[in-house]
């Protein structure tokens, strides 16, 4: 099954962001930890988006999908307008540089790597992709009430 | 989310409630800038009421360390929920910061560091 969200570039759209991805991985038993972790990944990279690639430009939009295969899941982060960054030159920070340089920013996609088992960036056409795959060992859907 | 704070027990207090993510790490931060700007060398960080951090808000809290240890104040985090301290976790920051369950703990900690 997929679930799909489209919001605006702002800042106060993250919040929304959450909430879907929360309301999302809601319907599978998953620990409450692990969601966050998840939803924490998702708004990293939407927070990226919306505020270095979009300058949090309301008029831009962006399309979240969740999919759900097995005991698989897979978050799709559609960006229309950018092409996004080369992530395989990525060089991840060391935390202990950021305390001596007293840079705020930089962790975002550290917890992304941490979290998800796969994260990568594709182009397509004018904009780019991010995809994030995580493998939940038990991943079931909440039973249905009759 | 909401930022307030007090003094109490010689120690700054900065409450946190609600999510702190990039729109609301800028009070945050603004708060530690006030806390910097008075005499106070005890911040305790209450965060009974927290509940979700992104890396913008921890990106507050690491941005201002190396000032800390320069300027010998003593910071205490108190009252992280387990999917917040999680967060920490995940990162290694609970390795680099001084984290108490209760703000009793975290009080006594920061007589006990002075």
């Amino acid at each position: 099954m997929t679930h799909s969200y489209q919001f605006y570039c702002t800042q106060d759209s993250l919040k929304g962001v959450r909430t879907f991805v929360e309301a999302t991985l809601k319907l599978y038993v998953i620990s409450e930890i692990i969601v966050n972790q998840l939803i924490l990944a998702v708004d990293e990279i939407c927070t990226n988006l919306v505020v270095h690639a979009h300058q949090s430009t309301p008029e831009d939009s962006l399309e979240i999908t969740i999919e759900n295969k097995d005991k698989d899941l897979f978050f799709e982060i559609k960006d229309k307008n950018n092409t996004g960054f080369d992530w395989k030159t990525y060089q991840q920070p060391a935390l202990e540089d950021l305390v001596k340089t007293g840079r705020k920013g930089g962790m975002g996609l550290i917890l992304v790597n941490s979290v998800m088992d796969d994260v990568e960036i594709q182009p397509e056409g004018e904009g780019s992709i991010w995809r994030l795959h995580k493998s939940i060992s038990a991943l079931t859907p909440h039973a249905r009430r009759s | 989310m909401e930022v307030s704070t007090l003094e109490e027990d010689n120690c700054y207090i900065i409450a946190l409630d609600g999510d702190l993510d990039v729109s609301s790490s800028i009070a945050f931060d603004k708060s530690i800038e006030d806390f910097l700007n008075q005499g106070n060398k005890n911040l305790l960080i209450d965060c009974r009421k927290l509940n979700y951090i992104a890396s913008a808000g921890l990106g507050v809290i690491v941005s201002h360390l190396q000032e800390f240890e320069e300027k010998s104040i003593k910071m205490v985090i108190f009252g992280l929920n387990k999917k917040v301290l999680n967060v920490f976790q995940i990162l290694g920051l609970d390795q680099l910061v001084n984290i108490n369950i209760t703000e009793t703990e975290a009080k006594e900690a920061i007589k006990s560091n002075s």
